[in-house]
């Protein structure tokens, strides 16, 4: 999974608004706890991640999100001893003891699960939909050498990926017993050295040695970094909001305490409407 | 004013007592294309390395004498510094992009020289036109073909507009498309910008048309500095290795050598010597397992109806089918995602046909593209035996050295050794898969002659056409995962525009000539003259 420009709007915003954005979903996960709202921002990754088409890519995290989301609810549930409303007695368990399982600690469970889930969602959205050039170039004026590292690992990473298979088949070619773990250690220490190397003078001739801060580029704001923006300010501002103002009430111990009113419901609605409506202007996307 | 001036200069590596430059005095003149040439170990790289100014100052080592680019003083400044004024380019294209999108790649020279972001943004826009990358700029540096790749670290050299641009041996590692994609640029830019170029090329039969010289290097010290029809003259007298095949055809037939197809073709014309053109090549004719396949003996390699259709991709073989008989050897070509690997893979058991069956008579031995992957031990002896290594044409002084100190061809060998190195189960089939890439004409006919004495069938995916010529005796032709033409090499080679040898291509196919000396064979008897020996 990784970044590739596509025809979206948030593709096309700039790498600072776009992940301002993913950095809002992200809070709103956190500070938020009604299932209902917690609900309306998955909701709302979902809906970016169609709108930058990158739905597959977020279904490939996705699948690891559920299982963690639902491995989160199973021990919250097991191990969480609080809440009145016992739905299940397992009698004795090795390891965990007397063991019920309560309403309050199975909805607690989930609701962290999904929580965990939005996080993984938000980070996978970033992932694809950010540009991490753009990113990089951000920090290389607090501090050029740890970003061009940065950058570096990034692109020089899947390149050892794919040495590392070409060498698994050469491997796969030798007659014979297979060489000792420390041979093989070695030769393959060595061809990242090797690499590495031929990193080391790429950057050298590109000037990297002489490097001076780069000046601050001053690139106008688009329609799509704009709509971005004013987006994750919305969303950040409504999670906040509804947190510090009691809008969306929720307790889970002793007693499962999540009254729905117009309001909550309100909330989610305008949550998901401020995430996704800066998808709806698709003018200047192409990449 | 020279833009590239080396005078007296020395160099040796650290730990090395003999020089890989030796007295090396050397001028080049704004707008020059100077071509760099030399057997392995010649010290072409480390010339080149001593005008971008990674020697000495990235490498080490001792350095006597003076370089000076576009004035500036090596000593005095780095190659961060030089940086602006000379551009460089190195063989492997996946490690010389280092950011994450072209746009940043190209960028990133320009920044590290602290330019203001709309001269940047200016400077970029220029370069990807100029090379044809503009389409490329926002697309992931990890999604792009080495062709690609290599333009990208062009574009990034040239971005910055350096006086010198500095190449050392920018095609090696890209197929035979690709690498004209590049020198064309090259020569554009050459052209159009009055940019000095020092290019080290092993396909010089590509690059000398063009060139204003060419520097010929011999143990680190200059042996030839002469324009390309000179230069040939020189290299038949005293390096023939690095005589291109025009030229070679020429000299065979006692005709001053020149460079280019298009030279050559005239140099013949003027002798009335160049052949009526031959008709052109009819359609392909196509064995496959229903009708016309030529029917082995013994076959060594039986591969009917293989299918490879990986999941969420395109088939990459379709309905395959291929006899190879004992003993033969059979060249493999087509363009890049033909399906040529990916058969060698199969063959070899790397990976399981979809559909379809695969059947050998005996084990199958795959030299996969990079020998250095099948390098993991400390000694040459300990990689193989010496029967192997013999076999392999390894010299035996090499048994002590590390692998990874050995030269490109004697990796190739010794990678060789490794895969044949089962005395009670000799391979029945040997495939390579482009053994010949980045190696110079010397190394590439000591492997045909190799090749031609395995006593196993051969099946040898290259794009090279000078080595199907010189080993081969069938050419099997792929396009999209099928067969699309198979036959002897003159019936594929002499008569195609793309898959020819250079005497092919200047000779028009006539007579099915493919090598020099089959050229010069057919030339004289159509004159009535005796081949000479």
């Amino acid at each position: 999974m990784s970044y590739r420009r596509r025809a979206s709007p948030l593709h096309s915003a700039r790498a600072a608004v776009a992940c301002a954005y993913c950095l809002s979903l992200a809070l709103a996960a956190l500070v938020l706890s009604a299932p209902v709202l917690l609900g309306a921002v998955a909701i709302a990754v979902l809906a970016a991640a169609a709108g930058s088409r990158v739905a597959s890519e977020i279904g490939r995290a996705a699948r690891l999100a559920v299982p963690v989301a639902l491995a989160v609810a199973a021990v919250n549930a097991l191990l969480t001893r609080d809440g009145l409303t016992v739905i299940a007695r397992l009698g004795n368990l090795p390891l965990l003891g007397h063991t019920d399982v309560t309403l309050e600690a199975t909805v607690y469970g989930g609701v962290l699960g999904l929580r965990a889930a939005i996080l993984i969602l938000c980070g996978a959205l970033y992932t694809v939909a950010v540009d991490p050039d753009q990113v990089l170039r951000l920090f290389r004026r607090l501090s050029f050498r740890s970003a061009l590292t940065a950058t570096l690992a990034t692109r020089i990473v899947p390149v050892l990926m794919r040495d590392s298979r070409r060498f698994a088949d050469a491997q796969r070619c030798r007659p014979g017993p297979p060489p000792g773990r420390l041979a093989l250690m070695r030769a393959t220490t060595a061809s990242v050295l090797d690499r590495a190397l031929d990193v080391a003078a790429a950057l050298e001739v590109r000037g990297y040695g002489a490097a001076r801060r780069p000046p601050r580029s001053r690139a106008a704001y688009s329609r799509h970094d704009i709509a971005f923006a004013v987006s994750a300010l919305a969303v950040a501002a409504l999670a906040v909001g509804a947190r510090l103002g009691g809008a969306a009430p929720f307790r889970a111990y002793p007693e499962l305490h999540a009254p729905l009113h117009a309001g909550t419901l309100v909330i989610a609605g305008a949550l998901v409407l401020a995430a996704a409506l800066p998808f709806i202007d698709r003018r200047g996307i192409a990449p | 004013m020279s833009v590239l001036e080396l005078e007296r200069v020395s160099y040796a590596y650290p730990g090395q007592a003999r020089p890989a430059l030796d007295d090396v005095s050397l001028r080049v003149a704004p707008g020059e294309l100077v071509v760099v040439v030399g057997g392995s170990g010649s010290g072409k790289s480390t010339l080149l390395r001593a005008a971008s100014g990674l020697v000495p100052h990235f490498h080490g080592g001792s350095f006597a004498g003076r370089v000076k680019v576009a004035g500036m003083d090596t000593r005095d400044q780095g190659p961060g510094e030089l940086a602006a004024a000379v551009g460089t380019l190195f063989q492997d294209p996946e490690t010389q992009v280092v950011m994450g999108t072209p746009r940043a790649e190209l960028a990133f020279p320009l920044e590290n020289l602290g330019e203001d972001p709309s001269a940047v943004a200016r400077a970029v826009e220029e370069a990807a036109l100029s090379l044809g990358i503009a389409h490329l700029l926002d697309r992931s540096s990890n999604e792009l073909s080495g062709g690609e790749l290599q333009r990208v670290a062009l574009g990034a050299a040239l971005a910055g507009q350096p006086r010198l641009l500095v190449l050392d041996e920018p095609t090696s590692q890209l197929d035979p498309v690709a690498g004209d994609e590049l020198l064309t640029s090259l020569r554009r830019c050459n052209e159009d910008f009055d940019t000095a170029v020092l290019l080290c090329e092993h396909r010089l039969e590509r690059c000398l048309a063009g060139a204003d010289r060419v520097v010929a290097l011999v143990a680190g010290r200059i042996a030839c500095d002469a324009p390309p029809s000179e230069f040939l003259a020189w290299a038949g007298d005293h390096a023939p290795e690095l005589q291109t095949p025009g030229a070679r055809l020429l000299r065979g037939l006692g005709l001053a050598p020149v460079p280019g197809v298009k030279r050559a073709r005239a140099s013949l014309r003027d002798q009335a010597l160049m052949p009526e053109a031959a008709p052109a090549p009819g359609p392909a004719r196509v064995r496959s397992r229903r009708w016309g396949r030529r029917s082995p003996s013994v076959s060594a390699l039986s591969l009917r109806g293989v299918w490879y259709e990986p999941g969420g991709g395109r088939a990459i073989l379709r309905d395959l089918s291929l006899e190879i008989a004992t003993g033969e050897r059979v060249a493999l070509m087509g363009r890049n995602g033909a399906g040529k690997s990916t058969l060698l893979r199969h063959a070899a058991g790397l990976s399981r046909p979809t559909r379809g069956r695969i059947e050998a008579s005996g084990r199958v031995a795959l030299l996969l593209q990079n020998p250095t992957d099948y390098l993991v031990h400390e000694t040459v002896a300990e990689e193989a035996s010496a029967d192997a290594r013999a076999a392999a044409g390894l010299d035996p002084s090499l048994a002590s050295r590390h692998p990874r100190d050995l030269s490109g061809g004697e990796r190739q060998r010794l990678a060789l050794a490794i895969v044949l190195d089962v005395p009670a189960d000799p391979p029945a089939v040997v495939c390579l898969d482009e053994p010949t890439r980045g190696m110079d004409r010397g190394h590439r006919d000591r492997l045909a002659a190799l090749v031609r004495g395995l006593d196993a069938a051969v099946l040898v995916a290259t794009h090279d056409p000078e080595f199907v010529a010189a080993f081969a005796d069938r050419v099997v032709l792929l396009a999209d995962g099928a067969v699309i033409a198979d036959g002897t090499p003159p019936a594929i080679l002499a008569g195609a525009r793309y898959f020819a040898t250079e005497t092919a291509r200047i000779l028009g196919g006539a007579g099915g000539a493919l090598t020099p000396e089959e050229g010069v064979a057919l030339l004289l008897a159509r004159v009535g003259h005796e081949v000479p020996a």
